[in-house]
């Protein structure tokens, strides 16, 4: 039945070719020689001197960026004739113009999930961002939302188009503008893989996750020449804002790749923890780790002292899928560790406080990556494990003045408006206003468990006997009887702040067992047009 | 925090009154109203004794160090006792405070284990006078054959075989220089009071007599407690062969066949087997009459072990007598089927033995590779520190037994010996024995420090070491240039390049499987790039089964064309779990994931080596030339520590002019000194340590100009 209908229609093509060839030659000869010289054009971008250049700097053309991060043969591509309108400067004369302009845009799918991609092409015009160049990125971005997919942007451009001025500026607007209503609705990731200066730097910053290559790339708003002109300061372009300063000192950056290869490869992996859109729950891919496996190492992983230090990464490490965690922001904050795991194949946020660096106490920094984390988490309803072994804020005149109390709010403000399955688990130390932040009970935390080595405290023995006792003689005293009554998991346990306190080496299993139960958990805000995070 | 490795704990044993009075299962005596403690110094056989005292119906109390108090052996005893902080010197070298333990928990018996206390006369002594039975000889033997003079000339007397050019105890420098220069080089040096290798060198010529005489004394001093040095004739090319004898209270004694402990580094034994291949029936009769006429004229009683060098005409000459339990006897264990611990037990109560000469039988073979947590690609082994993220014992198969002190989480500091393990393999042919212990060696899963399995593997496999061709110099003769790995051949080279093909491909199809989604069409053919160090090799993968499946595990049978050579791969994986059990054409083998990443690079241990390759598509393989290379740190000027350790001394300070091969400065780590020397004849820029610091691996410790 099927192949006899093949064949029918097989015929009825053969039929009607001659038909269109006879009324239509003439034009459409002349029409698929443009169209295949426009295609072949878009295909070289600035032809190949330039290509040759690119390589040259160690860095791949947009295009083959593209097929690298796609899986094969799924690119599909938009907007491939779209050509630069300005007419000042020569820019008008065939020369200049390239089909597609300087950037290549289209969806495709990384591991057969869909996905929006723009990718500038520096090899035209250095990247440079046209009114057209914009309207490309923008129709990819409005489509992406309607269809619920995430946005990944490959930025290698120098900036502004200067011949079209304003038109240029307003392109940027719009891709912000689409940057901020997209928000919270569909994933947004750049992976800056070149230049990306003045405004252009904005619309990274607006996205979820801001990626970058190590040796060249390049984020910043001024640069070294304007810097040394206003500032007077020595600074080379790689200090100002290489992906080092980035991904350890400003924390603009999440993560930096080696090179172009390492950073296309590792997002597709990235890729994978995300849903597609807010409409979707988080991804659940096949897992061959047993749920229930027990973890033994955990057991004996807190110290004895607790004034002595232990790797979080080790609790996270044994707990999660495969020991597979895509670590976000591994060099900025790392009192604060946050990022991407799995647990019986669903991705899930980690949150833990790193004992190994200020003893895991919050300060500014830590807050703020903790924060944005935590809402991205919420927005796209991805599960969320904290692991608390936290002595405080930090104290000093340097978190005051900087502004300590409005930023650690932030930290506050993301766990308690979550309304995503949230899991806690208090390893050894949760002292203080620190130990409310860290996904308290009372911040609607779904499942609290406390490790036997846990202590739930206003502060440590020490301090808290020297308030308590002050002038008393007998301090050491004192201090152990302090100890005997808080420090352990007792005093939470006893009002229920703590559901229960668990052997170690099960918190793998426990957690497991609650995320297929917290799966179709249902909580809701009460209505308002946004909340006023305190940014 | 725990620590975990082999060497450092000890733990009493305790048998409370007539509460206990029931049938010991193995002695089939009743057990008396009489208590007993014990102590161990390695992990592993604190363990042992633990279980061989439940077996008899005896409690034990473990002693530890405030690390240790998470270890297994503390886990396992009826009762614990914490004698002080991690160094050695402050618990279990602690003599106060162990007699302190011993009071306070009412233990009637100390079972000394091997190294720290264990051959302490004084330590005997104090128990004696407080009335604690010693599992173990009496004092005087301990004396006796713990120095290595009078038991030189004890054994003489005892008409046992002697080496040649044998003389006293040493001073000074120069007095090691003068009577090295009586002996003639070469020579060893040794610490007196030291069992095995510890504190031991050899010197050609005056000035490493020198050197060797300042590090043995230091490090006698350190291990021991007591810096006094020996030094003899030594002799090239022998075999390193032992008798374990077992004598009792009441005059007999036993010669338990030998143990052929020739492979070791530094003087240390890596791997020892029992028989040895080397020995024919007279020569193991006349090495045991000789064991046994020595530990009668010392009225010796326990387990004892009497050391052979043995040359290549069979001669054999007596090297000392260890009058404890050694690392190495449970391959004695195997072969004869006795329970050393309980004997010894039996024994310090006073009774006979229960066998006879002509009852100790050699029944197959038997295999133990010591299994450290170091490097054994610098000098054979240098010590590695580290938290075990994931352990597992090859307890899956059968005739394995190994005994560790340590669990996955343990960490391995720097404070004792590195050994995390003896693996120990048995088999009724000797070639069984091997079989098993490549089997085990490859299903073994250490995670968290670098160990020596891959030089472990290599050994057993060696056709030298097949054939039974070894001397205690194997190791330096194998491998002159150091040891580098497994050296691939062609096959092997394919096999492993299709193996991490399929492992690639496994991760990649697996990625793709979300829940809800349509799963994308499979390829039919995958083409690769596989790097390999700086080789790249072109490999395309076809289905050759009829499909493969991903679902909880990944069944496959690929057909992989490497480099115009096929190989067929096959198996099931658990993408989750370390081994990759897998079938390369149609040889079983065991391979391990040691890390998979994003990047396409893979890390598998496959023939006990790890080798890094990359798996890219045949697309990034292309784009990849463009890349820019990283330039790699210049570390000719640049002294870095090699392991994780203590320094001891910094012979430079900045300004200084260092000639190359000059001491620059000494880490101590696990006991062993490692002199750091100059690279290159240049200026100190800065000095990066202090003495008495702690350093990690790969810290900054001097710069030169």
């Amino acid at each position: 039945m099927v192949r006899h209908s093949f064949i029918l229609f097989f015929f009825i093509e053969r039929i009607r070719l001659p038909l269109d060839c006879r009324w239509y030659s003439v034009s459409h000869l002349s029409v698929q020689e443009r169209i295949d010289k426009k295609r072949k054009a878009a295909l070289v971008g600035g032809g190949q001197k330039r290509i040759d250049a690119q390589h040259k700097r160690g860095k791949l053309t947009a295009r083959e960026r593209v097929e690298l991060l796609l899986d094969p043969n799924s690119f599909v591509e938009y907007d491939m004739f779209v050509e630069h309108r300005c007419s000042d400067f020569g820019m008008e004369q065939d020369r200049n113009k390239f089909p597609g302009d300087s950037v290549v845009t289209g969806q495709g799918r990384i591991n057969g999930r869909l996905v929006y991609v723009f990718s500038q092409d520096f090899t035209v015009f250095g990247g440079s961002l046209s009114g057209a160049h914009a309207q490309k990125i923008c129709k990819i971005m409005d489509q992406a939302v309607m269809v619920g997919a995430p946005v990944i942007g490959l930025n290698d451009s120098g900036g502004a188009r200067i011949q079209e001025g304003v038109e240029s500026l307003a392109g940027y607007a719009d891709i912000f503008l689409r940057n901020v209503t997209a928000s919270g609705v569909v994933p947004q990731i750049s992976l800056i893989m070149g230049p990306c200066a003045g405004g252009a730097v904005y619309s990274p910053a607006l996205t979820d996750f801001t990626f970058m290559v190590k040796d060249t790339s390049y984020l910043f708003i001024t640069g070294p020449d304007v810097v040394k002109s206003v500032t007077n300061e020595d600074v080379t372009q790689e200090e100002l804002g290489g992906a080092k300063t980035h991904t350890a000192v400003s924390g603009v950056a999440h993560r930096a790749f080696e090179n172009d290869i390492d950073a296309l490869l590792n997002l597709r992996d990235f890729f994978n923890f995300l849903p597609l859109s807010n409409k979707d729950a988080s991804p659940v891919i096949e897992c061959h780790d047993p749920s229930d496996r027990l973890v033994p190492g955990l057991d004996t992983i807190v110290p004895m002292e607790s004034t002595k230090a232990y790797d979080m990464l080790d609790i996270i490490h044994g707990i999660v899928d495969e020991r597979d965690f895509f670590e976000i922001m591994p060099n900025y904050a790392k009192n604060i560790v946050v990022g991407f795991a799995r647990m019986n194949g669903r991705t899930v946020g980690i949150v833990g406080n790193q004992p190994k660096v200020a003893s895991g106490c919050l300060d500014i920094n830590s807050s703020v990556k903790g924060a944005r984390f935590v809402r991205f988490c919420d927005a796209f309803n991805i599960p969320i494990i904290t692991f608390v072994d936290v002595p405080g804020f930090l104290p000093g005149t340097a978190q005051e003045y900087g502004g300590i109390i409005r930023h650690g709010a932030k930290l506050l403000f993301a766990f308690a408006e979550a309304t995503v399955p949230k899991i806690t688990i208090i390893t050894r130390k949760a002292y203080g206003g620190a130990y409310d932040v860290m996904s308290s009970k009372h911040l609607r935390g779904d499942m609290n468990y406390a490790w036997p080595t846990a202590e739930v405290a206003v502060m440590g023995a020490k301090g808290a006997v020297q308030i308590i006792f002050r002038g008393k003689e007998n301090q050491a005293e004192a201090e152990a009887e302090y100890v005997e009554k808080f420090a352990n998991p007792f005093p939470a346990a006893v009002r229920g702040f703590v559901d229960d306190i668990i052997e170690p080496s099960t918190t793998r299993k426990r957690i497991c067992r609650d995320l297929e139960v917290l799966a179709s958990k249902k909580q809701v805000n009460p209505w308002k047009k946004h909340a006023n995070i305190p940014l | 925090m725990i620590n975990a490795h082999g060497c450092c704990c000890r733990f009493l044993l305790k048998m409370p009154g007539l509460v206990f009075v029931k049938e010991s299962l193995v002695s089939s005596l009743p057990v008396q109203s009489v208590a007993c403690t014990a102590f161990m110094s390695h992990f592993s056989s604190t363990q042992l004794v633990i279980k061989t005292c439940r077996k008899m119906g005896i409690q034990t109390v473990a002693v530890h160090s405030d690390v240790d108090s998470s270890a297994v052996h503390v886990k396992m005893a009826d009762e614990a006792v914490c004698v002080g902080p991690a160094p050695t010197g402050k618990s279990y070298l602690n003599m106060d405070a162990i007699m302190d333990a011993i009071r306070s928990t009412g233990a009637q018996a100390v079972h000394p284990g091997y190294g720290f206390l264990s051959e302490n006369k004084e330590f005997a002594q104090r128990l004696a006078a407080e009335g604690v039975m010693f599992v173990g000889p009496d004092t005087h033997a301990i004396q006796a054959m713990g120095d290595k003079i009078q038991s030189k000339l004890i054994a003489k007397a005892a008409g046992v075989n002697t080496i040649p050019g044998f003389d006293g105890v040493v001073k000074t420098a120069e007095e090691a220089v003068k009577i090295a220069q009586d002996i003639g080089y070469p020579v060893m040096i040794k610490a007196s009071a030291g069992g095995g290798g510890k504190g031991m060198r050899i010197a050609w010529n005056d000035e490493e007599t020198r050197e060797g005489f300042r590090f043995s004394s230091q490090e006698a001093a350190s291990s021991f407690g007591d810096d006094r040095l020996l030094i003899e004739k030594f002799i090239d090319n022998p075999r390193h062969i032992e008798i374990q004898v077992l004598a009792d209270k009441h005059g007999s004694a036993l010669w338990l066949n030998e143990r052929e402990c020739s492979i070791q580094r530094r003087n240390q034994k890596v791997v020892e087997e029992a028989p040895s291949t080397f020995l024919d029936p007279a020569t193991r009769r006349a090495m045991g009459e000789q064991a046994v006429q020595l530990a009668k004229a010392v009225q010796y009683s326990s387990a004892g072990t009497v050391e052979f060098l043995v040359d290549s005409q069979k001669n054999f000459y007596f090297l000392e007598m260890n009058t404890r339990l050694q690392v190495e006897h449970p391959i004695t264990e195997c072969i004869t089927g006795l329970d050393l611990v309980q004997q010894m037990i039996r024994i310090a109560k006073g009774y006979p033995l229960q066998h006879k000469q002509e009852d100790i039988p050699i029944n197959g073979w038997a295999i133990e590779s010591r299994v450290y947590a170091e490097d054994p690609y610098k000098s054979f082994g240098l010590p590695s520190i580290g938290r075990l993220s994931q352990y597992q014992e090859p307890l899956n198969l059968s005739n394995v037994r190994v005994d560790s002190g340590i669990q996955e989480g343990s960490d391995i500091s720097i404070y004792y010996d590195p050994m995390i393990s003896k693996l120990v393999t048995y088999g009724a042919t000797r070639a069984e024995a091997l079989a098993k212990m490549e089997d085990a060696l490859d299903n073994y899963v250490i995670r968290g420090v670098t160990h020596n399995i891959p030089l472990l593997r290599e050994i057993i496999t060696h056709p030298r070491f097949i054939s039974g061709d070894i001397t205690t110099n194997f190791l330096p003769e194998v491998y002159p240039s150091g040891f580098h790995g497994h050296q691939l051949a062609t096959d092997s080279r394919r096999e492993l390049l299709a193996s991490a093909a399929a492992l690639y491909i496994a991760a990649q199809l697996r990625s793709q499987r979300f829940l809800l989604s349509t799963i994308p069409q499979e390829r039919g053919k995958w083409e690769l790039c596989v790097e390999l160090g700086k080789d790249r090799h072109n490999v395309e993968v076809t289905r050759s089964g009829n499909t493969y499946t991903v679902s909880l595990s990944f069944s496959f049978s690929l057909s992989v064309e490497v480099d115009a050579g096929r190989v067929e791969v096959s198996g099931e994986w658990n993408l989750a779990s370390p081994l990759l059990p897998l079938t390369i054409n149609g040889t079983h083998r065991m391979l391990q994931c040691l890390s998979r990443e994003a990047s396409g690079e893979i890390t598998v241990q496959y023939l006990g080596t790890s080798f890094k390759v990359r798996v890219l598509s045949k697309l990034a393989a292309e784009l990849d030339s463009y890349m820019p290379e990283k330039i790699p740190e210049d570390t000719s000027s640049i002294l870095r520590s090699p392991m994780p350790g203590t320094v001891v001394a910094v012979a430079v300070k900045a300004g200084d002019t260092v000639a190359e091969g000059q001491e620059i400065c000494v880490i101590e780590a696990m006991k062993m000194q490692n002199s750091m020397t100059a690279a290159k004849t240049a200026k100190v820029k800065s000095v990066h340590c202090k003495p008495g610091e702690t350093v990690g691996e790969g810290d900054l410790l001097v710069e030169l100009e």
